[in-house]
């Protein structure tokens, strides 16, 4: 218990911002947090004040795991990459060979998950392949 | 003759009328007693119990349902009690432990997740992903988001350096 006391105003905002499926486990050490956010700036949020807690996430304590319940199938999202193009690959992983790549800021559509890590998306030219979640925001 | 069947019903009236004040004359239990009692019984301090007419309803929460039955019974016991009303709702079960992904697929994730972060090194043991080299603050909150997701058993990052 001694976990969820220092990371109170973490859990505190994520029931508060109506995280559903909120599941909150200490176990060995660890504060798990999982969850699915309304949307990508409260898991920004939520993501922030873990940070103001835990300067730079380094005490390792703390794993949360947060999806942003707007990302779902047919949605539409935009490449986040810092300045590159985003890779479309042929399956889920880096070792997949790219078949294809979505311009920086360009806008695509989600059509369903592999997995948490790689999103199935198509772009509005038609290239379809597997592209990593972390670059994709959902347009909200 | 006479006499032998004048006694019998002597005394059969007599059982009669003694089983007659028994019952009819029983004192009577009031539902505040049996309230005090309920109270009173550590067993039962969790629960909330209204009595009427000495009928017990319950209410609260058991952490199961032999819990549940348990704390009726021990009700029905109290003298006075008619019957129970058993609303006692029953906790729910308690959250699965966490999953934690096998280390095979967590070090793919690991390194699906660095490819653009060649400055940060990261190993895997059993579930726990170890982190050295160095990254910027903002490249590091990126990279922990994407390690978190892989369902480790832990992320320790007590060997990286973050740059200004």
């Amino acid at each position: 218990m001694a976990l969820q006391d220092k990371y109170r105003q973490l859990v505190d905002t994520a029931v508060a911002t109506g995280v559903n499926n909120l599941q909150i486990r200490e176990q060995d050490g660890v504060l798990y947090i999982d969850g699915e956010a309304p949307s990508g700036a409260i898991k920004d949020r939520l993501w922030d004040i873990y940070g103001s807690i835990d300067p730079n996430f380094l005490s390792g304590d703390v794993v949360m795991n947060i999806n942003v319940a707007t990302a779902v199938p047919g949605a539409r999202v935009k490449v986040v990459t810092e300045r590159s193009n985003l890779n479309i690959r042929k399956g889920p992983g880096t070792d997949q060979p790219i078949v294809g790549k979505a311009a920086h800021k360009e806008i695509i559509t989600l059509v369903s998950k592999a997995n948490d890590q790689w999103w199935l998306v198509r772009t509005d030219d038609g290239e379809e392949g597997y592209a990593y979640a972390q670059y994709l925001a959902p347009v909200e | 003759m006479q006499k032998a069947l004048s006694r019998l019903f002597k005394v059969t009236l007599f059982i009669a009328m003694a089983a007659f004040w028994l019952f009819s004359c029983k004192p009577k239990i009031k539902d505040a007693d049996i309230q005090t009692q309920i109270q009173n019984n550590p067993v039962l301090s969790h629960l909330v119990a209204t009595v009427k007419d000495g009928v017990v309803t319950l209410s609260g929460e058991c952490k199961d349902l032999a819990e549940k039955e348990a704390c009726e019974n021990v009700v029905k016991q109290i003298p006075g009690v008619k019957s129970v009303v058993n609303n006692a709702t029953i906790a729910p079960p308690p959250a699965p432990p966490v999953e934690i992904a096998a280390d095979d697929p967590l070090t793919k994730g690991v390194a699906d997740a660095l490819k653009d972060h060649p400055t940060i090194k990261a190993t895997v043991a059993e579930g726990v992903i170890s982190v050295t080299g160095e990254a910027t603050a903002a490249n590091w909150r990126k990279v922990k988001i994407a390690l978190d997701g892989l369902k480790p058993k832990k992320v320790d990052a007590s060997g990286l350096t973050i740059k200004n």
